[in-house]
Protein backbone atom coordinates (compact mmCIF):
# COMPACT_ATOMS: atom_id res chain seq x y z
CA UNK A 1 0.00 0.00 0.00
CA UNK A 2 1.68 3.12 -0.88
CA UNK A 3 1.66 5.90 1.24
CA UNK A 4 -0.81 8.14 0.12
CA UNK A 5 -3.93 5.72 0.20
CA UNK A 6 -2.58 4.54 3.53
CA UNK A 7 -3.24 7.67 4.70
CA UNK A 8 -6.16 8.68 3.01
CA UNK A 9 -7.89 5.04 4.84
CA UNK A 10 -6.34 6.57 8.19
CA UNK A 11 -8.11 9.87 7.73
CA UNK A 12 -11.39 8.13 6.99
CA UNK A 13 -11.02 5.83 10.07
CA UNK A 14 -9.75 8.54 12.27
CA UNK A 15 -12.41 10.86 11.66
CA UNK A 16 -15.58 8.31 11.50
CA UNK A 17 -13.83 6.98 15.11
CA UNK A 18 -13.80 10.93 15.93
CA UNK A 19 -17.50 11.91 14.78
CA UNK A 20 -19.60 8.46 15.43
CA UNK A 21 -17.76 7.18 18.33
CA UNK A 22 -15.69 9.19 20.86
CA UNK A 23 -18.59 12.44 20.31
CA UNK A 24 -21.18 10.01 20.57
CA UNK A 25 -20.21 8.26 24.06
CA UNK A 26 -22.39 8.73 26.60
CA UNK A 27 -21.85 11.55 29.05
CA UNK A 28 -18.86 11.32 31.81
CA UNK A 29 -18.38 14.90 32.90
CA UNK A 30 -18.42 18.26 31.66
CA UNK A 31 -14.24 18.15 31.26
CA UNK A 32 -14.21 14.69 29.89
CA UNK A 33 -14.21 14.97 26.08
CA UNK A 34 -12.55 12.52 23.87
CA UNK A 35 -10.05 13.32 20.95
CA UNK A 36 -7.87 11.21 18.90
CA UNK A 37 -8.20 12.26 15.49
CA UNK A 38 -5.40 14.57 15.28
CA UNK A 39 -3.29 11.61 15.69
CA UNK A 40 -3.74 11.32 12.06
CA UNK A 41 -1.71 14.66 11.97
CA UNK A 42 0.84 13.13 14.28
CA UNK A 43 1.34 10.14 11.98
CA UNK A 44 1.83 11.68 8.41
CA UNK A 45 5.04 10.87 7.16
CA UNK A 46 8.32 12.77 7.66
CA UNK A 47 8.24 13.65 3.69
CA UNK A 48 5.21 16.24 3.63
CA UNK A 49 6.49 19.29 3.23
CA UNK A 50 5.37 21.91 5.78
CA UNK A 51 3.51 23.77 3.56
CA UNK A 52 1.49 20.49 3.01
CA UNK A 53 1.80 19.53 6.71
CA UNK A 54 -0.81 23.20 7.22
CA UNK A 55 -2.91 22.46 4.19
CA UNK A 56 -3.80 18.53 5.21
CA UNK A 57 -4.24 20.42 8.80
CA UNK A 58 -7.02 22.52 7.95
CA UNK A 59 -8.55 20.21 5.96
CA UNK A 60 -8.76 17.98 8.35
CA UNK A 61 -9.94 19.93 11.11
CA UNK A 62 -12.45 21.56 8.90
CA UNK A 63 -13.85 18.54 8.05
CA UNK A 64 -14.83 17.52 11.65
CA UNK A 65 -15.82 20.73 12.04
CA UNK A 66 -18.64 20.44 9.54
CA UNK A 67 -19.74 17.68 11.52
CA UNK A 68 -19.41 19.45 14.85
CA UNK A 69 -20.65 22.61 13.48
CA UNK A 70 -17.92 24.35 14.54
CA UNK A 71 -16.70 25.88 11.74
CA UNK A 72 -12.92 26.96 12.27
CA UNK A 73 -12.17 25.60 15.90
CA UNK A 74 -10.86 22.29 15.10
CA UNK A 75 -9.16 23.38 12.18
CA UNK A 76 -7.13 26.13 13.67
CA UNK A 77 -5.61 23.45 16.39
CA UNK A 78 -4.79 21.44 13.65
CA UNK A 79 -3.09 24.15 11.53
CA UNK A 80 -1.33 25.20 15.01
CA UNK A 81 -0.02 21.63 15.47
CA UNK A 82 0.61 20.82 11.63
CA UNK A 83 3.41 24.43 12.09
CA UNK A 84 3.91 23.36 15.21
CA UNK A 85 5.09 19.44 14.45
CA UNK A 86 8.12 19.67 11.84
CA UNK A 87 10.04 21.87 14.67
CA UNK A 88 9.81 19.51 17.24
CA UNK A 89 10.93 16.63 15.34
CA UNK A 90 13.75 18.62 14.26
CA UNK A 91 14.86 18.77 18.15
CA UNK A 92 13.76 15.01 18.90
CA UNK A 93 15.39 13.67 16.03
CA UNK A 94 18.70 11.33 15.99
CA UNK A 95 21.63 13.61 14.77
CA UNK A 96 23.59 11.27 12.70
CA UNK A 97 20.55 10.96 9.89
CA UNK A 98 22.77 8.14 8.45
CA UNK A 99 20.82 5.51 11.30
CA UNK A 100 17.53 7.70 10.75
CA UNK A 101 15.65 6.01 7.84
CA UNK A 102 12.35 5.66 9.28
CA UNK A 103 8.96 7.12 7.01
CA UNK A 104 6.69 8.12 10.01
CA UNK A 105 7.09 9.26 13.34
CA UNK A 106 6.07 6.75 15.68
CA UNK A 107 7.44 4.93 19.21
CA UNK A 108 9.71 2.75 17.51
CA UNK A 109 11.31 5.34 15.12
CA UNK A 110 11.85 7.66 17.85
CA UNK A 111 12.18 5.69 20.93
CA UNK A 112 9.70 5.79 23.32
CA UNK A 113 10.54 8.65 25.63
CA UNK A 114 10.99 11.06 22.47
CA UNK A 115 7.88 9.93 21.31
CA UNK A 116 5.83 10.71 24.06
CA UNK A 117 7.55 14.17 24.70
CA UNK A 118 6.50 14.97 20.80
CA UNK A 119 2.77 13.60 21.50
CA UNK A 120 2.20 15.09 24.90
CA UNK A 121 3.41 18.58 23.19
CA UNK A 122 1.34 18.54 20.48
CA UNK A 123 -1.57 17.30 22.33
CA UNK A 124 -1.05 19.88 25.03
CA UNK A 125 -1.03 22.77 21.74
CA UNK A 126 -4.17 21.17 20.34
CA UNK A 127 -5.62 20.87 23.49
CA UNK A 128 -4.74 24.08 24.86
CA UNK A 129 -6.41 26.14 21.72
CA UNK A 130 -9.01 24.42 20.96
CA UNK A 131 -10.19 25.31 24.63
CA UNK A 132 -9.05 28.41 24.52
CA UNK A 133 -11.45 28.50 21.60
CA UNK A 134 -14.43 27.62 23.87
CA UNK A 135 -13.70 29.31 26.59
CA UNK A 136 -13.28 32.62 24.97
CA UNK A 137 -17.52 32.01 24.47
CA UNK A 138 -18.38 30.20 27.88
CA UNK A 139 -16.40 29.44 30.66
CA UNK A 140 -14.10 30.35 34.12
CA UNK A 141 -10.50 30.36 33.64
CA UNK A 142 -10.34 27.60 36.67
CA UNK A 143 -12.19 25.49 33.92
CA UNK A 144 -10.02 26.23 31.02
CA UNK A 145 -6.74 25.01 33.02
CA UNK A 146 -8.64 21.70 34.43
CA UNK A 147 -10.05 21.15 30.99
CA UNK A 148 -6.86 21.38 29.06
CA UNK A 149 -5.38 19.02 31.66
CA UNK A 150 -8.30 16.54 31.85
CA UNK A 151 -8.76 16.10 27.65
CA UNK A 152 -4.83 16.34 27.42
CA UNK A 153 -4.76 13.02 29.88
CA UNK A 154 -7.58 11.59 27.92
CA UNK A 155 -6.32 11.64 24.71
CA UNK A 156 -2.78 10.82 26.03
CA UNK A 157 -4.41 7.03 27.41
CA UNK A 158 -6.16 7.28 23.94
CA UNK A 159 -2.82 7.72 21.96
CA UNK A 160 -1.33 5.03 23.41
CA UNK A 161 -3.91 2.64 23.69
CA UNK A 162 -3.78 2.71 19.89
CA UNK A 163 -0.28 2.63 19.58
CA UNK A 164 -0.37 -0.76 22.00
CA UNK A 165 -3.17 -1.97 20.00
CA UNK A 166 -1.94 -0.96 16.26
CA UNK A 167 1.79 -1.75 16.50
CA UNK A 168 2.76 0.03 13.16
CA UNK A 169 5.39 -2.47 10.89
CA UNK A 170 8.58 -0.39 10.56
CA UNK A 171 8.72 0.80 6.97
CA UNK A 172 11.98 2.26 5.90
CA UNK A 173 12.31 4.81 3.08
CA UNK A 174 14.83 3.07 0.77
CA UNK A 175 16.05 5.14 -2.36
CA UNK A 176 13.99 2.90 -4.54
CA UNK A 177 10.84 3.62 -3.49
CA UNK B 1 20.62 67.96 -15.99
CA UNK B 2 22.93 65.69 -15.17
CA UNK B 3 22.61 64.89 -10.93
CA UNK B 4 18.95 64.35 -11.52
CA UNK B 5 20.25 62.22 -14.08
CA UNK B 6 21.86 60.09 -11.93
CA UNK B 7 19.17 60.42 -8.64
CA UNK B 8 17.06 58.68 -11.36
CA UNK B 9 19.11 55.84 -12.08
CA UNK B 10 20.24 55.43 -8.56
CA UNK B 11 16.76 54.90 -7.40
CA UNK B 12 16.14 52.63 -10.39
CA UNK B 13 18.93 50.15 -9.02
CA UNK B 14 17.28 50.70 -5.61
CA UNK B 15 13.92 49.14 -6.68
CA UNK B 16 15.49 46.19 -7.95
CA UNK B 17 16.97 44.97 -5.03
CA UNK B 18 14.04 46.09 -2.89
CA UNK B 19 11.49 44.00 -5.13
CA UNK B 20 13.50 41.30 -5.13
CA UNK B 21 13.92 41.39 -0.95
CA UNK B 22 10.31 41.17 -0.94
CA UNK B 23 10.06 38.37 -2.76
CA UNK B 24 13.44 36.76 -1.03
CA UNK B 25 11.17 37.06 2.50
CA UNK B 26 8.27 35.79 0.65
CA UNK B 27 10.14 32.61 -0.25
CA UNK B 28 11.98 32.48 3.12
CA UNK B 29 8.55 33.07 5.70
CA UNK B 30 6.15 31.10 2.76
CA UNK B 31 5.21 28.45 5.63
CA UNK B 32 4.99 31.11 8.66
CA UNK B 33 2.63 33.82 6.37
CA UNK B 34 0.81 30.00 5.07
CA UNK B 35 0.11 29.10 8.59
CA UNK B 36 -1.13 32.92 9.78
CA UNK B 37 -3.01 33.27 6.74
CA UNK B 38 -5.09 29.66 7.94
CA UNK B 39 -5.43 30.71 10.84
CA UNK B 40 -7.04 34.04 10.49
CA UNK B 41 -8.94 32.32 8.35
CA UNK B 42 -10.03 29.62 10.52
CA UNK B 43 -11.11 32.22 13.49
CA UNK B 44 -12.63 34.51 11.19
CA UNK B 45 -15.12 31.55 10.24
CA UNK B 46 -15.49 30.96 13.84
CA UNK B 47 -16.24 33.82 15.06
CA UNK B 48 -18.45 34.75 12.15
CA UNK B 49 -20.31 31.26 12.90
CA UNK B 50 -20.72 31.91 16.30
CA UNK B 51 -23.05 35.15 15.46
CA UNK B 52 -24.67 34.83 13.13
CA UNK B 53 -24.80 30.72 12.65
CA UNK B 54 -22.79 31.24 8.65
CA UNK B 55 -20.18 29.94 7.34
CA UNK B 56 -18.97 29.47 4.15
CA UNK B 57 -19.61 26.51 2.25
CA UNK B 58 -22.27 25.40 5.02
CA UNK B 59 -24.76 24.55 2.97
CA UNK B 60 -22.75 22.02 0.46
CA UNK B 61 -21.08 20.71 3.53
CA UNK B 62 -24.41 19.87 5.48
CA UNK B 63 -25.88 18.03 2.42
CA UNK B 64 -22.50 15.83 2.42
CA UNK B 65 -22.40 15.55 6.44
CA UNK B 66 -26.51 14.98 6.48
CA UNK B 67 -26.02 12.04 4.12
CA UNK B 68 -23.18 10.21 5.67
CA UNK B 69 -24.93 11.15 9.27
CA UNK B 70 -27.87 9.54 7.41
CA UNK B 71 -26.44 5.81 6.89
CA UNK B 72 -24.68 5.46 10.15
CA UNK B 73 -28.32 6.77 12.00
CA UNK B 74 -29.60 3.78 10.51
CA UNK B 75 -27.51 1.27 12.77
CA UNK B 76 -27.77 4.06 15.45
CA UNK B 77 -31.25 3.51 15.29
CA UNK B 78 -31.39 -0.32 16.64
CA UNK B 79 -30.16 1.22 19.94
CA UNK B 80 -32.85 3.49 20.95
CA UNK B 81 -36.13 1.87 19.22
CA UNK B 82 -37.08 0.86 22.41
CA UNK B 83 -36.93 3.90 24.44
CA UNK B 84 -39.18 5.82 21.14
CA UNK B 85 -41.46 3.15 20.80
CA UNK B 86 -42.38 4.10 24.60
CA UNK B 87 -42.38 8.14 23.71
CA UNK B 88 -44.65 7.82 20.85
CA UNK B 89 -46.84 5.09 22.36
CA UNK B 90 -47.63 7.67 25.42
CA UNK B 91 -48.14 10.56 23.22
CA UNK B 92 -50.35 8.27 21.64
CA UNK B 93 -52.00 7.51 24.66
CA UNK B 94 -52.05 11.14 25.71
CA UNK B 95 -54.09 11.96 22.43
CA UNK B 96 -56.64 9.27 22.62
CA UNK B 97 -57.43 11.05 26.06
CA UNK B 98 -58.55 13.59 23.76
CA UNK B 99 -60.71 12.07 22.09
CA UNK B 100 -65.11 12.81 22.13
CA UNK B 101 -65.75 9.25 22.04
CA UNK B 102 -64.46 8.85 25.74
CA UNK B 103 -66.96 11.10 27.23
CA UNK B 104 -70.45 10.17 28.02
CA UNK B 105 -73.13 12.51 28.31
CA UNK B 106 -75.22 12.10 31.37
CA UNK B 107 -75.51 15.45 31.78
CA UNK B 108 -78.36 16.49 28.64
CA UNK B 109 -78.10 20.04 29.82
CA UNK B 110 -75.23 20.48 28.89
CA UNK B 111 -74.03 19.45 25.37
CA UNK B 112 -70.17 19.35 24.16
CA UNK B 113 -70.30 21.68 20.52
CA UNK B 114 -67.56 21.84 18.53
CA UNK B 115 -67.60 25.23 16.98
CA UNK B 116 -67.19 24.25 13.62
CA UNK B 117 -67.00 27.42 12.37
CA UNK B 118 -63.63 28.44 14.17
CA UNK B 119 -61.85 25.35 13.18
CA UNK B 120 -62.92 25.23 9.72
CA UNK B 121 -61.34 29.14 8.84
CA UNK B 122 -58.10 27.62 9.08
CA UNK B 123 -56.32 30.56 7.43
CA UNK B 124 -56.56 32.69 9.77
CA UNK B 125 -56.63 30.45 12.70
CA UNK B 126 -54.14 27.85 12.15
CA UNK B 127 -50.79 29.29 14.32
CA UNK B 128 -48.76 26.15 14.31
CA UNK B 129 -47.71 23.86 11.87
CA UNK B 130 -46.42 20.78 12.80
CA UNK B 131 -43.67 18.77 10.61
CA UNK B 132 -42.14 15.24 11.54
CA UNK B 133 -38.70 14.97 11.16
CA UNK B 134 -35.57 12.55 12.00
CA UNK B 135 -32.71 12.99 14.11
CA UNK B 136 -29.51 12.08 12.17
CA UNK B 137 -26.51 13.11 14.54
CA UNK B 138 -26.77 14.69 17.78
CA UNK B 139 -24.31 15.04 20.31
CA UNK B 140 -24.35 15.87 24.22
CA UNK B 141 -20.48 16.44 25.52
CA UNK B 142 -19.65 19.26 23.89
CA UNK B 143 -20.07 22.66 25.20
CA UNK B 144 -22.20 23.88 22.02
CA UNK B 145 -24.71 20.77 21.05
CA UNK B 146 -26.15 20.77 17.63
CA UNK B 147 -28.63 18.50 15.81
CA UNK B 148 -28.88 17.47 12.30
CA UNK B 149 -32.43 16.51 11.22
CA UNK B 150 -32.99 15.16 7.51
CA UNK B 151 -35.58 17.90 6.81
CA UNK B 152 -34.64 20.67 4.86
CA UNK B 153 -35.55 24.21 3.27
CA UNK B 154 -37.13 22.02 0.69
CA UNK B 155 -39.32 20.38 3.00
CA UNK B 156 -40.30 23.85 4.43
CA UNK B 157 -38.26 24.16 7.78
CA UNK B 158 -36.98 27.28 8.17
CA UNK B 159 -34.54 29.04 10.49
CA UNK B 160 -36.16 29.83 14.12
CA UNK B 161 -38.35 26.94 14.07
CA UNK B 162 -38.59 25.19 17.06
CA UNK B 163 -38.05 21.25 17.73
CA UNK B 164 -39.77 19.25 20.32
CA UNK B 165 -38.99 15.56 20.62
CA UNK B 166 -41.22 12.83 19.97
CA UNK B 167 -43.33 13.23 23.51
CA UNK B 168 -43.87 16.92 23.00
CA UNK B 169 -40.39 18.11 25.15
CA UNK B 170 -38.33 20.87 24.12
CA UNK B 171 -35.32 20.01 22.26
CA UNK B 172 -34.50 23.28 20.21
CA UNK B 173 -34.23 25.59 17.59
CA UNK B 174 -33.27 25.10 13.75
CA UNK B 175 -30.56 27.58 12.91
CA UNK B 176 -28.97 26.73 9.77
CA UNK B 177 -31.17 24.70 6.59
CA UNK B 178 -29.75 23.59 3.14
CA UNK B 179 -31.72 21.83 1.05
CA UNK B 180 -32.44 18.33 2.54
CA UNK B 181 -31.14 18.02 5.66
CA UNK B 182 -30.69 21.10 8.64
CA UNK B 183 -28.90 21.68 11.90
CA UNK B 184 -30.52 22.27 15.48
CA UNK B 185 -29.15 23.99 18.50
CA UNK B 186 -30.30 21.81 20.87
CA UNK B 187 -31.32 23.05 24.35
CA UNK B 188 -27.56 21.81 25.62
CA UNK B 189 -25.92 24.68 24.06
CA UNK B 190 -24.10 27.38 26.12
CA UNK B 191 -25.50 30.22 23.55
CA UNK B 192 -28.91 28.98 23.42
CA UNK B 193 -32.07 31.09 25.85
CA UNK B 194 -35.46 29.97 25.38
CA UNK B 195 -37.94 31.45 27.27
CA UNK B 196 -40.04 29.38 29.80
CA UNK B 197 -42.87 29.88 32.36
CA UNK B 198 -43.74 28.16 35.36
CA UNK B 199 -46.67 26.37 34.99
CA UNK B 200 -48.88 26.24 37.85
CA UNK B 201 -48.25 30.78 38.36
CA UNK B 202 -47.12 31.43 34.92
CA UNK B 203 -44.04 33.61 36.15
CA UNK B 204 -41.84 33.64 33.07
CA UNK B 205 -37.76 32.53 33.57
CA UNK B 206 -35.00 31.97 30.78
CA UNK B 207 -33.53 28.81 30.58
CA UNK B 208 -30.17 28.22 30.13
CA UNK B 209 -27.26 25.49 29.89
CA UNK B 210 -24.13 25.59 31.84
CA UNK B 211 -22.51 23.08 30.08
CA UNK B 212 -22.10 20.79 33.60
CA UNK B 213 -24.64 18.34 32.98
CA UNK B 214 -27.20 17.04 30.17
CA UNK B 215 -29.27 16.00 32.03
CA UNK B 216 -29.77 19.56 33.77
CA UNK B 217 -30.47 22.70 32.66
CA UNK B 218 -30.97 25.89 34.26
CA UNK B 219 -33.83 28.47 34.90
CA UNK B 220 -33.06 31.84 36.19
CA UNK B 221 -35.10 34.95 36.53
CA UNK B 222 -37.87 33.79 38.47
CA UNK B 223 -38.22 36.08 41.82
CA UNK B 224 -38.12 34.46 45.00
CA UNK B 225 -41.51 35.90 45.43
CA UNK B 226 -42.85 33.47 43.78
CA UNK B 227 -43.76 29.90 45.71
CA UNK B 228 -41.90 26.93 43.56
CA UNK B 229 -41.39 23.46 45.11
CA UNK B 230 -39.20 20.48 43.94
CA UNK B 231 -41.32 18.59 41.01
CA UNK B 232 -42.89 21.87 39.72
CA UNK B 233 -43.52 21.70 35.95
CA UNK B 234 -41.94 24.09 33.81
CA UNK B 235 -43.22 24.78 30.50
CA UNK B 236 -42.23 27.11 27.17
CA UNK B 237 -43.97 30.43 27.85
CA UNK B 238 -46.74 32.07 26.11
CA UNK B 239 -44.83 34.99 25.01
CA UNK B 240 -41.93 33.25 22.72
CA UNK B 241 -42.33 33.71 19.01
CA UNK B 242 -41.01 30.28 17.84
CA UNK B 243 -42.14 27.41 20.46
CA UNK B 244 -45.68 26.45 20.81
CA UNK B 245 -46.88 27.74 24.55
CA UNK B 246 -47.53 24.96 27.26
CA UNK B 247 -45.26 22.57 25.97
CA UNK B 248 -42.91 21.00 28.46
CA UNK B 249 -39.13 21.70 29.20
CA UNK B 250 -38.60 19.78 32.41
CA UNK B 251 -39.42 19.65 36.32
CA UNK B 252 -37.50 21.26 39.28
CA UNK B 253 -35.37 19.66 40.52
CA UNK B 254 -33.18 21.87 43.03
CA UNK B 255 -33.79 25.19 44.47
CA UNK B 256 -30.90 27.24 45.58
CA UNK B 257 -31.56 31.25 46.28
CA UNK B 258 -29.56 33.78 44.69
CA UNK B 259 -28.59 35.93 47.77
CA UNK B 260 -27.07 38.46 44.90
CA UNK B 261 -30.25 39.24 42.87
CA UNK B 262 -33.30 38.01 44.73
CA UNK B 263 -34.16 35.20 42.17
CA UNK B 264 -33.89 31.82 42.02
CA UNK B 265 -31.23 29.78 40.59
CA UNK B 266 -33.65 26.86 39.28
CA UNK B 267 -31.90 23.34 38.38
CA UNK B 268 -34.38 21.96 35.91
CA UNK B 269 -34.28 18.02 34.76
CA UNK B 270 -34.95 17.97 31.08
CA UNK B 271 -38.61 16.10 29.99
CA UNK B 272 -36.59 15.36 26.72
CA UNK B 273 -33.59 12.49 26.83
CA UNK B 274 -31.01 14.35 24.39
CA UNK B 275 -29.26 11.05 24.71
CA UNK B 276 -31.21 8.55 22.88
CA UNK B 277 -33.17 11.31 20.95
CA UNK B 278 -34.58 9.84 17.55
CA UNK B 279 -38.05 10.99 15.81
CA UNK B 280 -38.12 14.72 16.57
CA UNK B 281 -41.30 17.08 15.03
CA UNK B 282 -40.06 20.55 13.66
CA UNK B 283 -43.02 23.43 14.92
CA UNK B 284 -43.65 26.39 12.65
CA UNK B 285 -45.43 29.30 14.01
CA UNK B 286 -46.91 31.03 10.97
CA UNK B 287 -47.31 34.22 12.54
CA UNK B 288 -44.13 34.50 13.53
CA UNK B 289 -43.04 36.76 10.84
CA UNK B 290 -45.83 39.17 11.58
CA UNK B 291 -45.54 39.22 15.27
CA UNK B 292 -41.51 40.27 14.71
CA UNK B 293 -42.82 43.05 12.29
CA UNK B 294 -45.42 44.03 14.65
CA UNK B 295 -42.52 44.30 17.83
CA UNK B 296 -40.41 46.22 15.58
CA UNK B 297 -42.41 48.44 13.82
CA UNK B 298 -43.78 49.53 17.64
CA UNK B 299 -40.29 49.84 18.63
CA UNK B 300 -39.50 52.19 15.94
CA UNK B 301 -43.02 53.90 16.56
CA UNK B 302 -41.86 54.50 20.29
CA UNK B 303 -38.61 56.15 19.11
CA UNK B 304 -40.29 58.55 16.66
CA UNK B 305 -42.92 59.28 19.95
CA UNK B 306 -39.63 60.07 22.14
CA UNK B 307 -37.74 62.24 19.13
CA UNK B 308 -41.21 64.30 18.80
CA UNK B 309 -41.81 65.20 22.41
CA UNK B 310 -37.62 66.40 22.67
Amino acid sequence: MSDLVKNILRFIVFLVVQVFVLNKIPFLHQFVVPYLYFLFIIWLPFSVSRFGLLVIGFFTGLILDYFTMTPGMHAASCVLISYARPFIINLLIPKDTEEFNYREPSPRALGWAPYTVYVLILTLFHHSYLTLLQWLQFGTFLQFLIKVGATTAISMLLIFTTELLFPRKIKYRTNTA
Amino acid sequence: MFPSLLIDYSSRLKAVPAMRNIFLFLRRYFTFLTFIMLQVFALWMLFNYNRHHRAAFLGVATEMTGRINTQVDKLDDYFHQGEENKRVHRMNDSLLNLLKTNLSYVDTGSSLVTDTLRQDSTVTLLRYVWRNAKVVYNTINAEQNYMQINRGSQYGIRDDMAVLSSDGAVVGVVVNVSPNFSQVMSLLHVQNSVSASHQKTGTLGKIEWDARDPKYVSLKGISRSVDIKTGDTIVTSRYTYNFPPNYLIGTVAEITNDPATGFYFLKIKTAANFSGIQQVLVVENIQRDEQLQLAKDTEKKIEQQKNKQR
